[in-house]
């Protein structure tokens, strides 16, 4: 593993709002086909981590590479076009298109033809995007109205038009929030397997600690703001700071929790 | 017809030649009073005093325009609805205050009618919030203008059915009859009084506000109205009275305009285009924004009539697009958080016709092409205005459904066309083919300006930002009068001999609509039309997979103005003249009610809706003079009981033989979910 290129290595992130640091001086590195989870309690950063390398939050501090460039300032859709593919906390699809015309839109972006006024897109990669379709098992509704979708289905087809600009980065923010236990580790061992065939990294949050353990290979801990804990799941779930403001169990657990869901 | 009420009463004010004041007149449209060029016919007093004579004048036209203002940011703030219908209060307002302190003398009759005629209007719109507004609050922000608008037209005939077509000069203010003496210049005390109002009322507002019960959960629905709602407050009668209010001040600042101007049925309109540069500069939502907007905007009136006497309204447009670039959301607005569904949403993708609809559309085409072998001159006339009118439906249909961007100015892009086949034509004398290709480039370029700001803001912002445009087209087309003719239009733009005759000239119609429909249909299908639907769709997700929206929109923009400047080429080939009626705000609407007629969630409902509505309309201006009644009633009735249009309607049907009624309900639940 440690001769896989780095994809992603951010040094001393920092965002604050007012007087509150929201992520404060974060380092990290990510190497390709590496899984990689942030965790945190509620307000830790993670989400404001996630919006500054994916283009959307503007760190006050701090550098980006993604890729070998150095990406603050830009916007999401140039990072895209750096070959990094993003999932959303809350789906975020096309509901008035058909689940393949959902993946032919970001098919059609990658294959710069967004200006095309004359081309039939129903004719457009209509290959591939069967074929990515089939690789998170949705092939079977390619025709289906994407409004039609159950949630779950809406996770996996969200995954396959990240992997339309063949990505060599995925960022996923939540990827099972609003699923039920059994969808949650189907999808992760998915998103698992496709990342270690592809050699694509992968750097996602999450609540669901046994998805976390099961699948990360390395996990990262915030909280404030401040990475407090790196390492292999089970040097995280041995660390006692850790266990003492995270997992830690009963009234410590308690109070702990809600001072950090009210930073 | 009315102007010479305003002659005589110009005449007896100011005793000055006739034709200084005429010209006078007709600049007052676009300025917000005669008076405020009052000063300028004065003996010249010192510079200094001139100018800040012209400043105080500016000031209290600021007043009027600010609580008209305020009152529509307010009602927006919570309901948020933004009531086209405001200007229409404003005038019901004036006259309602004219009948009142006509009927009753005396000091007491005057400020007592001024109130009285607020409070009876204000009344007026809490019947309205109760019986209309009530049932479009989920509605898309584009059926809520639509209604309200419809409302606006309603208003209009029916204050010409009971005041009359005439201007009507109201009494003096008791008080403040006189004019106080500044280094020579005159400044009406009435003037004074209206300068004092506003901040008087600024802080009524904010002591309403900030220290009552009622202004506290007003804030608290300002910001959060279902929590508002889940905390027990009765949300229905928190949002009348919100209203209440909203129409009690635009009233007010009707009825405040009696002793300086005319009353005339044409003023709504008049206050609501400055009333949105006001909301769009100031910030919707923001009083004190509000307060701040009405002012600058005044100021640049008063002074951008001493600096551009010809077209003044390119001041407040150039300020308009300074502050739109710096801040969108206005001087004191904050942006605007989740948009509610766009009108183009719909859960059934859409799909290229199959053989067979595409047989029988040729087939359709066919028969209309066969029109002139059974039907006389005028049935023919009809018919090339109603091809027309399909193109310019189509062009706003292709912005509004396809990009999610409901144009409330979109006759700003006909009338470009119409004018350019006009310079075209008359000026340079270029042959009838020429002129058609060239005159839309006229359309094209407008909406390559005015749609790069337009595609900055979305939603509201952007019909309002587009009604705005489309009025500056039209001040300029009024105003500039060497080169546009003003009032009495371009005339002699006749077709060459070839298209001359009514049947050659309705196929050519014909077959422009029919390619202009193709053309679009094909796009909507490309992968530039699939770029735009995943704009609108999910601006995150789009920009997620590398679409930059803003460029994809403004794309569309340009050839939605295009087309649309296509239509007006045509359109001013078969009147044979151009008129700034073919840039005006009525335009716009009847395009609007076109799309949405033929079904705004449809490829091409347009096609029908435009067929339909300007059949309809040609027959109902033959049969009766309360046309705009009857119009409006029709759109407010749509907007109620019909909001999915022809096309949507026969499509709803269709699919619900196919698919069970459970699954297309789990359906928009789960679209829900999904944004």
């Amino acid at each position: 593993m440690s001769v896989a290129p780095t994809l992603l290595s951010v040094d001393g992130l920092s965002k604050s709002y007012g007087g509150v640091h929201a992520v404060r001086s974060v380092s990290f590195e990510l190497r390709a086909g590496e899984i990689l989870a942030l965790i945190g309690p509620n307000g830790a950063g993670k989400s404001t981590c996630f919006d500054m390398l994916n283009g959307q939050n503007m760190p006050d501090s701090g550098r980006i590479t993604l890729l070998g460039e150095d990406t603050v300032g830009r916007k999401p859709r140039a990072i895209w076009r750096l070959g990094v593919g993003r999932t959303f906390q809350i789906t975020a699809t096309f509901p008035t298109m058909t689940v393949r015309e959902n993946v032919q839109v970001a098919l059609v972006s990658y294959g710069r033809q967004l200006f095309n006024l004359w081309g039939s897109t129903a004719a457009y990669a209509r290959g591939e995007a069967g074929r990515l379709l089939d690789l998170v098992g949705m092939g079977a509704y390619a025709e289906r109205p994407c409004g039609e979708l159950a949630y779950g289905d809406l996770k996996r087809l969200e995954l396959a038009i990240a992997l339309a600009n063949q990505p060599r980065l995925l960022l996923m923010d939540e990827p099972t929030a609003g699923m039920a236990p059994r969808e949650r580790i189907e999808l992760m061992r998915l998103t698992a397997r496709i990342a270690r065939e592809q050699s694509i990294g992968v750097l996602f949050t999450e609540h669901d600690m046994d998805v976390v353990f099961e699948h990360a290979d390395r996990i990262l801990v915030l909280n404030r703001g401040s990475l407090i804990a790196e390492g292999s799941p089970e040097e995280v779930r041995g660390n006692r700071e850790v266990r003492a403001i995270y997992l830690g169990e009963g009234l410590v657990y308690d109070a702990r929790h809600r001072e950090g869901a009210g930073a | 017809m009315f102007r010479d009420a305003r002659l005589r009463r110009a005449s007896q004010l100011e005793g000055q030649d006739l034709r200084l004041i005429q010209t006078l007149i007709l600049r007052r449209r676009e300025a917000p009073s005669r008076r405020m060029q009052a000063p300028m016919f004065t003996e010249p007093g010192p510079p200094m005093a001139f100018y800040f004579v012209q400043f105080l004048t500016g000031l209290a036209s600021a007043a009027s325009l600010f609580l008209v203002a305020s009152g529509l940011s307010i009602i927006f703030g919570v309901t948020r609805i933004v009531n086209f219908a405001h200007g229409a209060f404003y005038m019901l307002g004036a006259y309602v205050a004219f009948t009142l302190t006509e009927r009753f003398s005396g000091a007491l009759g005057f400020w007592g009618g001024i109130v009285v005629a607020a409070l009876v209007v204000a009344a007026v719109g809490v019947l309205v919030e109760m019986v209309l507004l009530r049932r479009i609050y989920h509605a898309p922000e584009l059926f809520q203008l639509l209604a309200t608008f419809g409302l606006t037209l309603m208003v209009q005939d029916i204050v010409v059915l009971i005041w009359g077509p005439d201007d009507l000069l109201g009494r003096r203010a008791p008080g403040f009859k006189g004019a106080v003496d500044f280094f020579g210049q005159n400044i009406p005390s009435y003037d004074l009084f209206l300068i004092a109002l506003s901040p008087v009322v600024l802080g009524v507002l904010w002591l309403l506000f900030q220290r009552t019960r009622w202004g506290v959960l007003v804030r608290a629905a300002t910001q959060d109205r279902d929590m508002v709602a889940a905390l027990g407050v009765n949300q229905k009668w928190l949002f009348t009275s919100v209203f209440a209010l909203g129409v009690f001040l635009a009233a007010l600042g009707g009825a405040l305009q009696i002793p300086r101007d005319a009353v005339h049925h044409a003023l709504d309109l008049r206050i609501i285009v400055e009333v949105f540069v006001v909301v769009v500069i100031g910030g919707l939502g923001s009083i004190i924004g509000a307060f701040v907007a009405a002012v600058l905007v005044s100021e640049l009136n008063a002074f951008g009539i001493l600096i551009f006497p010809k077209i003044s309204i390119i001041l407040v447009f150039l300020v308009m697009a300074v502050v739109l670039i710096v801040r969108p959301w206005g001087l004191f607005g904050k942006p605007e958080a989740a948009a509610r569904r766009t009108p183009g949403l719909t859960v059934n993708p859409w799909r290229p016709l199959t053989s067979g609809e595409r047989s029988m559309s040729i087939g359709t085409l066919v028969l209309a092409a066969m029109l002139p072998l059974f039907a006389g001159n005028y049935a023919l006339t009809v018919g090339s205005e109603i091809a027309i009118f399909v193109i310019f439906a189509a062009s706003l249909h292709f912005l509004m459904s396809v990009g999610g961007l409901a144009s409330f100015g979109h006759a700003a892009y006909f009338g470009l066309g119409a004018y350019g086949v006009a310079f075209l034509a008359k000026a340079a004398g270029l042959p009838m083919v020429v002129s058609l290709l060239l005159g839309p480039v006229l359309g094209l370029l407008g909406a390559a300006v005015f749609g790069f700001f337009a595609v900055q803001l979305s939603g509201v912002y952007f019909a309002m930002l587009t009604l705005a445009f489309a009025q500056i087209i039209w001040s300029i087309a009024f105003q500039w009068v060497t080169v546009t003719g003003g009032d009495n239009g371009i005339l002699g733009v006749w077709p060459d001999r070839w298209a001359s005759s009514p049947s050659s000239f309705y196929w050519l119609s014909l077959a422009v609509a029919a390619l202009v429909v193709t053309v679009l249909r094909v796009i909507v299908f490309s992968p530039f039309g699939f770029a735009l639907r995943a704009t609108r769709d999910s601006p995150l997700r789009s920009e997620a997979v590398g679409i930059n929206g803003k460029r994809v929109q403004w794309t569309a923009f340009v050839i939605s103005g295009a087309v649309a400047g296509i239509g007006g080429a045509l359109f001013a080939y078969l009147k044979g003249s151009v008129f700034p009626d073919s840039v005006g705000i009525s335009l716009s609407v009847d395009a609007l009610v076109m799309v949405l007629l033929g079904g705004v969630e449809t490829v091409s409902g347009a096609v029908i809706g435009a067929i339909v509505f300007k059949a309809a309309n040609i027959w109902l201006v033959s049969q009766t003079d309360l046309s705009k009644l009857v119009l409006g009633g029709f759109i407010v009735l749509m907007v109620v009981a019909f909001p999915k249009g022809i096309v949507g309607t026969l499509e709803m049907l269709r699919n619900r033989r196919r698919s069970t009624d459970t699954k297309s309900a789990l359906a928009t639940s789960q679209v829900e979910v999904a944004e």
